[in-house]
């Protein structure tokens, strides 16, 4: 069928239609070969991987390079911290963005000016690197589990999303809760809550993205502090070893992981290990996201 | 999503006398928003008051009156740094090349998306192209190394096999091209993903449009040029602006994990610079002075660049 309309359309718009399907297969090569070369090299056998010519499929395939990063105790906490900070961090993100964001959306509420304003200002202006790490210290946060999810808690704009979503539900509802004797909690937890799940799925992608990607925060505040190690730090401390600042390397076992198989393979298992949750995940939410994005967006 | 706002609500009743009796009957509003206002203080306008170290010999440990005002001392030092120059340089580079990049080929793969006509091929293709923008830096970093390698990265076995090059190039020990990798490894990683506010933009022109381009006899490359394009142009200056706005605040985080010491004149951004020295040293007085100056900065251009656009275009976003 389609072959028929290409064959009716005039030269040009068939060059038109040439040019579109190779920019987009060259697009999908580009992005996809450098993950399936990834995960081909992660499952073949190390020795062999040095020889070169892996492509998509693995040559000597193997579960070596798997049982050995996964037998490094570093890894085992990376990925138990980095699931308890996902969840944490996802839920009180979730509570705190939609409780203000219900507060806001409200325009008999007195404060909601102020609010707004004061939340509204921390988009534009930050303090900067070293003042917050200068709060964090003097807070007594460093070497916490506190410092992955209290700095970060509310963003202005996840609250400004939800607030646009729950602007658009109609206010009778509110009010007919309100006549049978409901306070302004029980709406926001009753009404609001359960209406606004679209939003709060969005919302949830990105904070939960967020969590499980953070590593910079581990780097700073918990660098020594090996049973608060997240399993993108411990990635990083792989990849930043084996390239040429060396002198940054702080981890203690990896050398002894090294030493069994080659660090490219590590490098490449730990790479999949981190990526495959966000793999299996975004496909399913995508309808959600891409809501929210134009939402947010055009919104602010 | 249409947002059919039914504001049936109570207008806030304007008189000082009910200001207590209106906060009793929201008090449960005030205390879902009261905890945030006080996060948002300590996080957000607590380190805003850390500026006050870039003007003092800062002494951790020390009270607030305690500390030695030294006026501009560290500005002056940061400003006879060839250093700062050089990070100064190097931000205002990478932030360009990523704008203006970052900004016109993810228009472009929308337009050419949006002409796909095979919807699942077309669904295929974006679902894709998101993907490498959910992975972490540190993941994109340790990839786009691998592929970049000299034995056996993808790159360089292109090349070669092309017989462009006769030996593989060290992409990540030359400083000349890590600007380019920098600003490529952002197109690969958020190109798709910059996509889905253009082709919601486009999927709102409406199909009649084109219709009547089709009859009068418009090829499609003209379809584009006459419909499209103008279709998603508010959209494009918005967007434009507000990546105007982000202009100097570039961070650091591609720059720390795609850099190395060999690419070190090139990589450093004045966030890197503040975090090595500031940090780094434990120089927190003259790490705050670059925190300082970048702030600066980038709230200029978020003026300058409202302001023009304003002037042209009649739209703002402040």
């Amino acid at each position: 069928m389609l072959s028929k309309k290409l064959a009716a359309a005039p030269w040009s718009d068939r060059i038109f239609d040439l040019v579109v399907y190779v920019a987009i297969t060259v697009v999908t090569i580009a992005t996809l070969y450098p993950f399936l070369n990834v995960l081909a090299i992660s499952f073949n056998d190390s020795m062999d991987s040095i020889k070169g010519g892996i492509t998509i499929f693995p040559r000597v395939f193997t579960f070596k390079n798997y049982e050995t990063i996964f037998a490094y105790s570093g890894l085992m906490t990376g990925l138990k911290i980095s699931i308890l900070r996902t969840i944490i961090g996802t839920i009180l993100g979730l509570i705190s963005a939609s409780m203000l964001a219900f507060t806001l959306s409200r325009v008999d509420f007195q404060a909601r000016k102020f609010v707004s304003t004061f939340l509204a200002l921390t988009m534009y202006v930050s303090g900067g690197l070293i003042p917050i790490y200068i709060l964090i210290k003097n807070l007594h946060m460093m070497g916490t589990f506190g410092v992955y999810v209290l700095p970060t808690l509310v963003s202005a704009f996840n609250v400004f999303v939800i607030r646009s979503f729950i602007d658009g539900l109609p206010y009778a509802l509110q009010e007919s809760a309100k006549l049978d004797g409901a306070n302004d909690f029980t709406i926001y937890w009753r009404i609001i809550l359960p209406l606004t799940k679209p939003a709060l799925a969005t919302i949830a992608l990105f904070l939960a993205v967020g969590q499980w990607n953070s590593w910079f925060d581990t780097y700073l505040y918990n660098g020594s502090k090996d049973e608060l190690t997240t399993l993108q730090f411990e990635l990083m401390k792989v990849i930043q070893s084996t390239t040429t600042n060396a002198d940054n390397f702080r981890g203690r076992n990896m050398t002894e992981v090294m030493a069994q198989i080659s660090p490219e393979s590590v490098k490449m298992a730990i790479t999949i290990v981190v990526t495959v949750p966000i793999l299996v995940v975004y496909p399913f939410l995508q309808r959600y996201f891409v809501k929210g994005m134009t939402l947010g967006s055009v919104k602010s | 999503m249409k947002a059919i706002t039914t504001k049936v609500q109570p207008e806030p009743k304007k008189s000082p006398l009910r200001i207590w009796p209106t906060f009793l009957q929201q008090k449960y509003l005030y205390m879902m928003a009261i905890p945030f206002v006080l996060w948002a203080f300590v996080f957000n306008y607590l380190p805003l008051w850390g500026w006050t170290m870039a003007f003092q010999k800062y002494k951790p440990g020390k009270a607030f009156f305690e500390q030695k005002w030294v006026g501009l001392q560290y500005f002056r030092e940061l400003f006879q740094d060839e250093q700062f120059f050089n990070a100064l340089r190097n931000t205002l580079a990478m932030s360009l090349m990523g704008l203006l990049a970052g900004f016109i080929i993810p228009i472009i793969f929308a337009i050419l998306l949006n002409e796909v006509r095979l919807q699942v091929l077309k669904r295929f293709v974006q679902t894709v192209s998101y993907l490498p923008h959910f992975v972490s830096w540190v993941v994109a970093a340790g990839i786009i190394s691998k592929m970049l390698s000299t034995d056996n990265g993808a790159v360089n076995d292109l090349l070669l096999g092309l017989h462009l090059i006769s030996e593989p190039i060290q992409f990540m020990a030359k400083g000349h091209l890590f600007w380019g990798i920098v600003t490529a490894s952002d197109v690969w990683k958020e190109t798709g993903w910059n996509t889905i506010i253009y082709l919601a933009a486009i999927s709102g022109i409406g199909p009649e449009l084109y219709e009547a381009a089709r009859v009068d006899g418009a090829s499609r490359l003209q379809q584009v040029r006459h419909i499209t394009m103008p279709g998603i142009r508010t959209t494009i200056i918005i967007l434009l602006i507000m990546s105007i706005g982000h202009l100097i605040s570039i961070g650091f985080e591609k720059q720390f994990l795609l850099g190395n010491n060999l690419v070190r004149d090139y990589s450093q951004t004045l966030d890197l610079y503040a975090l090595n020295y500031g940090l780094g040293m434990g120089r927190f007085s003259f790490g705050t002075a670059i925190n300082i100056f970048n702030s600066v900065v980038s709230v200029i251009l978020l003026f300058v660049a409202n302001g023009i656009f304003k002037k042209i275009t009649k739209e703002s976003i402040i």
